[in-house]
């Protein structure tokens, strides 16, 4: 049996067969097949992108090429929440520095970073748009304006309980 | 619902809309903002507690407005949850319809309140109202709001009135009308000659007039041709593009379908950032209704023009708002710019010939084609017709999203609308046009607005991002930052950028550490310009802007920082020096516990001090202290 073949009967790449499918025939969709892969899995695993190359026919170190070029793109894996905190000009004006500082110090990492348990990845981002609530964040989709560093333990504490309450469930 | 099939079919609906508007005009309409600013500030919160109080109160059967299920609805009161609405920083935003009430920073606890006295008596709120601190006046009504009362809005018009979720809300609001002239009164031709008459130049940044970009997609005979909307702004301090496409989808769409049928091409493509999850929502939903509606895809209205559109996400590079690196992103390869020629009009994307234009350039078309080229260049100044939107932010007391006819000035952009300068600090500078921008300080504030005049003066329009600066802001610290920003959007692809660029970031480095060296500002200016002549595409060209103008305009506050290794604006920490306020200290002792190396000293319950020589500025003292007797000076 060769590799493609047996890949196919694990789980994951199952999963992977089942939205590939959808990308058939539409010119140029590397790039959203990458973004639903990371939707999937939180990020790009070595295995799956090797699956894809041969499913799609594009070399891996292509494939390995954009999915680096790209910030939203990943490598490793991230956490449940991840905090991107905004370094945009408005923010930047406004003391986002020290809300970057404040996470940075409450959470122990640097940007870029995930914690050990996988709850929390720190990211900065060039502009979130939202300039007029300056300084903001964003935890997954959701923004957060007007920062100040008092108002970072409560957000940490808000996710926190978040999963307090969905591990007694 | 059924497809339109043709021009009238669509004419039916759209009579049916405005009747059913016309015979409710009693009726109350509840406009929520849920931009991306107001949604952060809690507004679908406000509207779950609304939608539950008039339930409970009868005043309201269904949840939506204006959808064709309900046309007749027994609704007394409607709710909309709109786009951007501009006021950002006092969301969440309500109006209300047809008092003209206009509510600021609501919270779902007032709702209640909202429900018995504005809606069933009609009675205004007093403390709901926008007070302005610049004025010390309540303002009642939105448009008297001195925010308001200065703008003009053309590509705006809508953004903000309509529910961007419902296409026939658009239509209601005479949506597609331009479409349908285009579409049965006037050839291709035609319709470039009335863009080309407006005057309308892009508004994604260089000024390139629309009208003949569109001519020389008209004139390729190419069978198979693009069109792309840009809407990757990745400019830090702009979010115009964002608010259109989150807050009135239909208009650029109408926008892009209009030029698809000008240059003759069946095919395009919006291009959104990534991080604009709700920008991609509404246009996918959009386009949906397009399609289910007949108003994208073959023979659309009955007519020989068909139109396909595609959302495209980005994913997360600035470069690739760059036209070249751009089609390539969409092509699913890395975003690296090419050299030019072949402009993208003559190969593009799988080079075919592409026109590219920006979303608030599409979002400008509709108007013009329903109302004249001659209205539109009626606006503005002679070289820069029309209006231009604007990002108002920083330190100013009113910011948000503004739309002004060029020819405006800075003075007038930020003090009238903006209100000035938050807590009464000196304005600064204002940096215009992101990181390919330029800081313009206090004494070209007369400074009339438009693309040439803001480039003579060392800025440009860019997607336009206002970002006002005030006193405490270090301008070498403020360009450091945006090199930063590009340091890190580098592509790579070409040396003077990838080299260039870093190699200027680590002098600013360091000057703000204290250890810049009188030649610097030399080197600096030196290096900017040879990166402007060598860079391959606009990133390299007008990565230097930020601190050649900040050269320019602030060559003092570098100087200071190089000579006397002091930073006037008190910002740059290694420069800071920290001292004890005698009259505020209790002399508990904190900070002398609390430094790494042993600086501070002092006898308990006496006033302590710093030993500057000692002192790492490391800002510990500052952080611990209980009485916020340690400041920065």
């Amino acid at each position: 049996m060769c590799e493609c073949c047996k890949g196919s009967k694990d789980p994951k790449f199952v999963k992977v067969d089942k939205f590939l499918s959808q990308f058939e025939g539409e010119k140029g969709s590397l790039i959203s097949i990458l973004q639903q892969t990371q939707r999937e899995f939180g990020y790009l695993p070595e295995d799956v992108i090797y699956y894809i190359a041969r499913k799609i026919q594009i070399p891996a170190s292509t494939i390995y090429g954009v999915a680096t070029f790209y910030a939203q793109f990943h490598l490793k894996p991230r956490g449940k929440y991840v905090i991107r905190v905004c370094l945009g000009t408005a923010c930047h004006v406004s003391g986002a520095n020290k809300i970057l500082a404040e996470f940075e110090k409450q959470l122990g990492i640097k940007p870029g970073e995930t914690t050990e348990d996988l709850k929390f990845t720190l990211e900065t981002v060039g502009c979130l748009g939202a300039c007029g609530l300056a300084p903001t964040i964003m935890v997954n989709e959701k923004t957060y304006g007007k920062m100040t560093p008092e108002k970072v333990n409560e957000v940490l504490q808000k996710y926190n309980e978040m999963e307090t309450v969905a591990a007694a469930q | 619902m059924e497809k339109f099939k043709s021009v009238q079919d669509l004419e039916n609906l759209r009579k049916k809309l405005k009747d059913a508007l016309a015979s409710s005009k009693e009726k109350i309409t509840v406009r929520l903002c849920g931009g991306t600013g107001c949604r952060a500030s809690g507004s679908p919160d406000v509207h779950d507690e609304l939608v539950k109080i008039l339930k409970r109160e009868g005043l309201m059967d269904v949840d939506v407005s204006l959808t064709h299920e309900c046309l007749e609805s027994t609704n007394k009161v409607d709710i909309k949850m709109t786009g951007c609405q501009g006021f950002c920083a006092q969301g969440p935003l309500m109006s209300i319809a047809p008092m003209g009430v206009f509510y600021v920073g609501v919270k779902p606890e007032d709702m209640e309140e909202v429900v018995e006295k504005t809606i069933k008596k009609g009675e205004i709120i007093e403390r709901l109202l926008y007070h302005d601190p610049a004025s010390g006046k309540t303002y009642v009504k939105r448009d008297e709001n001195p925010f308001y009362a200065k703008q003009t809005r053309v590509v705006l018009k809508d953004c903000g009135t309509v529910d961007p979720a419902s296409i026939y809300d658009y239509l209601a609001e005479d949506g597609y009308s331009a479409l349908v002239k285009v579409l049965t009164s006037m050839d291709r031709k035609e319709v470039i000659d009335e863009v080309i008459k407006s005057g309308l130049r892009g508004r994604g940044g260089a000024g390139f007039p629309t009208g003949e970009k569109w001519l020389g997609g008209y004139k390729n005979p190419s069978p198979k041709k693009y069109i792309i909307c840009n809407g990757d702004e990745g400019d830090p301090g702009a979010f115009m593009d964002r608010s259109v496409m989150e807050g009135d989808p239909h208009k650029v769409i109408e926008g892009m379908m209009i030029g698809a049928y000008a240059i003759g091409c069946d095919e395009g493509y919006i291009y959104v950032r990534a991080e604009y999850p709700l920008a991609v929502q509404m246009l996918k939903k959009a386009i949906k209704d397009c399609e289910e509606l007949g108003l994208l895809g073959d023979n659309i209205l009955g007519t020989n023009f068909s139109f396909k559109l595609h959302v495209r996400e980005g994913a997360g590079a600035f470069v690739c708002g760059e036209s070249t690196a751009l089609t390539y992103s969409i092509e699913g390869k890395r975003g690296m710019p090419r050299v030019r020629p072949p402009r993208t009009n003559e190969k593009g994307l799988w080079d075919m010939p592409t026109v590219l234009n920006n979303v608030e350039t599409f979002a400008s078309i509709p108007t013009i084609l329903s109302k004249g080229g001659d209205w539109f260049a009626s606006i503005g100044t002679a070289n820069s017709t029309g209006t231009k939107t604007f990002a108002l932010t920083g330190k100013v007391n009113r910011t948000g999203l503004v739309e002004v006819p060029m020819g405006l000035t800075l003075r007038e952009l930020i003090f009238d609308i903006g209100g000035g300068i938050l807590n009464n600090k000196k304005f600064k500078a204002v940096q215009m046009g992101g990181p390919s921008g330029g800081c313009i300080p206090e004494s070209q504030l007369d400074l009339a607005i438009d693309f040439d005049s803001l480039k003579k003066a060392g800025a440009i329009m860019g997607s336009g991002g206002a970002v006002v600066v005030d006193e405490d802001t270090c301008m070498v610290d403020f360009a450091k930052f945006f090199l930063n920003f590009i340091v890190e959007e580098s592509c790579g692809k070409c040396i003077p950028c990838r080299e260039g660029n870093k190699r200027m970031l680590e002098i600013l480095q360091r000057i703000t550490e204290g250890k810049g060296k009188e030649e610097d500002i030399e080197l600096l200016e030196n290096l900017g310009k040879m990166i402007i002549d060598c860079s391959l595409c606009g990133l390299g060209k007008t990565a230097p802007n930020p601190v050649l103008s900040t050269i320019k305009h602030f060559r003092n506050e570098y100087e200071a920082h190089i000579l006397d290794k002091k930073c006037p604006a008190n910002a740059c920490t290694a420069l800071a020096s920290y001292k004890i306020d005698p009259e505020k200290c209790i002399g508990c002792g904190k900070c002398a516990k609390n430094c790494p190396v042993g600086a501070i000293s002092g006898e308990k319950k006496k006033p302590h001090v710093i030993d500057q020589e000692k002192c790492i500025r490391c800002g510990t003292c500052m952080e611990v202290c209980p009485k916020d007797a340690i400041y920065r000076g």
